[in-house]
């Protein structure tokens, strides 16, 4: 599905990402993990073509994404801080994203679901955070792609919208989805993801199964075994 | 493009500041109008506010409102769309949103006034194009600086310096150069500074159209000199128009390089 290979990227002086390479395959689900500044956002625009990498080759489906733009089509994209034009409607911010896509899409089923409807005749100014952020997920869910990456997807949701959220990943799993997701509650990565990717300093550090993960870091838990990761990686900074 | 350009408009449109800045243009039609009662001075009034307030306000909002949607420029470029269609309509829409407030701001009182009745509907309609120019030329530019800092004060700070630049600070370089160099024949370099800076042109443009040589100035009589009033005008709207595509050059060259 997703092959990346020697992926290179600076900002200024600052080395990014360090020759990367990664495949994701079609139909997994995998959490993208990593300290603050390892180079997951980065990793994550790479793929959306919104950082250009200075060197190396991502291919999605096996076609090279540089310098196209119409891949993106099939990719759905959930950003991690929702902030939408202020004086449109959510009814309108909706209609828009079909309107570029061109497409028809499952917005009136995904409304429902995150019981929406009072809200679609309000300015997106006067939402507050949680409920920008539900519809920052319906924006990212209605076109019904076969890739969906999710930046932080949690953020702001209340118990109940967040078990909704849950429940509709697995449900797009179960439906054949490739879902990449990047999350800092390791909580939502026991519960849903089948294999980690993680990354440290601009290189694929781990990928595999949350077992996996555990086992070869010889902790109890997934917890303590992320917890070991950052702290051997922090001593080996000092030495 | 034009989908964006439609989303950002009708979003813009119906923001405060939009509001506001339509409200001071239609008093301020309103007050000159019906003090001064005649449409010709009050144009030339209008002009001196226009050349300096369109630009400030285009700048200002510029980059307010590129650094305020960053998020949603980034939900965006997720988009099969090409990023020069992105920015370009966003950028399209802000100049268009402010340009409707500013000729629907004018354009109610000088037509209640009974401008259609007078000569001066012609002189008026250059006004209004002046500060469609200028807005877009101004908004452009802060949309690329803005573009091209990630610092939202370094981009700020650069963006009314700039203003402050073409606004003020030219003319005061520009004069002290024709004292220091009053000796030599300066309409060359005095034909060129006034091509290179927009709001000069503008105002050069507007003195033309009306025929007014008394507050021509210097600039603006070497221009007549040289073009005559006609081929002037047209020589001004012409270089007042390349001043119009180098923003969107601009934009469209920086956003095809620009990590997000």
């Amino acid at each position: 599905m997703i092959k990346i290979e020697k992926l290179n990227k600076k900002f200024g002086k600052l080395e990014v990402l360090k020759n990367l390479d990664l495949s994701i395959n079609k139909g997994s689900i995998n959490a993208i993990l990593g300290p603050n500044g390892s180079g997951k956002t980065t990793l994550i625009k790479s793929m959306l073509g919104m950082v250009l990498p200075d060197s190396g080759t991502i291919s999605i489906d096996g076609k090279t994404i540089k310098n196209d733009w119409q891949y993106r089509d099939e990719i759905d994209y959930m950003p991690q801080i929702a902030n939408f034009p202020p004086n449109l409607k959510v009814r309108e911010i909706i209609a828009m994203l079909k309107d570029i896509r061109n497409r028809e899409a499952r917005d009136a089923e995904l409304i429902k679901y995150f019981e929406l409807t009072p809200y679609l005749n309000k300015q997106l100014r006067n939402l507050s955070g949680g409920t920008m952020q539900k519809v920052n997920i319906v924006l990212a869910f209605m076109f019904d792609n076969p890739l969906l990456i999710l930046d932080e997807p949690t953020n702001g949701l209340d118990p109940v919208a967040l078990l909704r959220l849950k429940e509709l990943i697995e449900k797009e799993v179960k439906r054949g989805k490739t879902i990449l997701f990047t999350t800092h509650i390791i909580r939502l990565v026991e519960d849903l993801a089948e294999d980690i990717v993680f990354i440290l300093e601009g290189k694929i550090y781990f990928q595999g199964s949350v077992k996996e993960l555990v086992n070869k870091q010889g902790a109890s838990d997934l917890e303590h075994a992320i917890a070991n990761i950052f702290r051997k990686n922090q001593v080996s900074d000092k030495a | 493009m034009i989908k964006i350009l439609k989303y950002s408009f009708f979003d813009l449109i119906r923001s405060r500041w939009s509001y506001f800045y339509f409200a001071f243009y239609l008093m301020l039609g309103f007050v000159l109008l019906f003090l001064n009662n005649d449409i010709s001075k009050a144009i030339i009034t209008m002009m001196n506010v226009i050349i300096i307030l369109g630009p400030l306000i285009g700048i200002v909002f510029g980059i307010m409102y590129y650094y305020n949607s960053i998020e949603f420029t980034e939900l965006l470029l997720a988009q099969p769309i090409k990023r020069s269609s992105i920015f370009l309509g966003q950028f399209l829409g802000l100049a268009l949103s402010l340009s409707f407030s500013l000729v629907v701001g004018l354009g109610i009182p000088f037509g209640l006034y009974g401008l259609m009745m007078s000569g001066e509907i012609f002189n008026f309609l250059v006004l209004l194009w002046v500060g469609f120019s200028l807005t877009l030329i101004f908004s452009g530019i802060a949309f690329y600086i803005a573009l091209s800092n990630q610092n939202k004060i370094k981009g700020f700070g650069l963006a009314i310096l700039f203003w402050l630049f073409m606004a003020v600070i030219y003319d005061g370089i520009f004069l002290l150069m024709l004292i220091w160099f009053k000796e030599y024949p300066l309409e060359n370099f005095a034909l060129i500074s006034s091509m290179a800076n927009p709001i000069d042109l503008s105002r050069i443009m507007i003195l033309l159209k009306l025929d007014i040589s008394a507050l021509m100035g210097y600039t603006g009589a070497v221009f007549q000199k040289f073009f005559g009033t006609d081929l002037g005008f047209f020589a001004s709207l012409g270089i007042l128009f390349m001043w119009m595509v180098l923003p969107l050059l601009l934009i469209v060259n920086k956003a095809k390089r620009k990590d997000f």
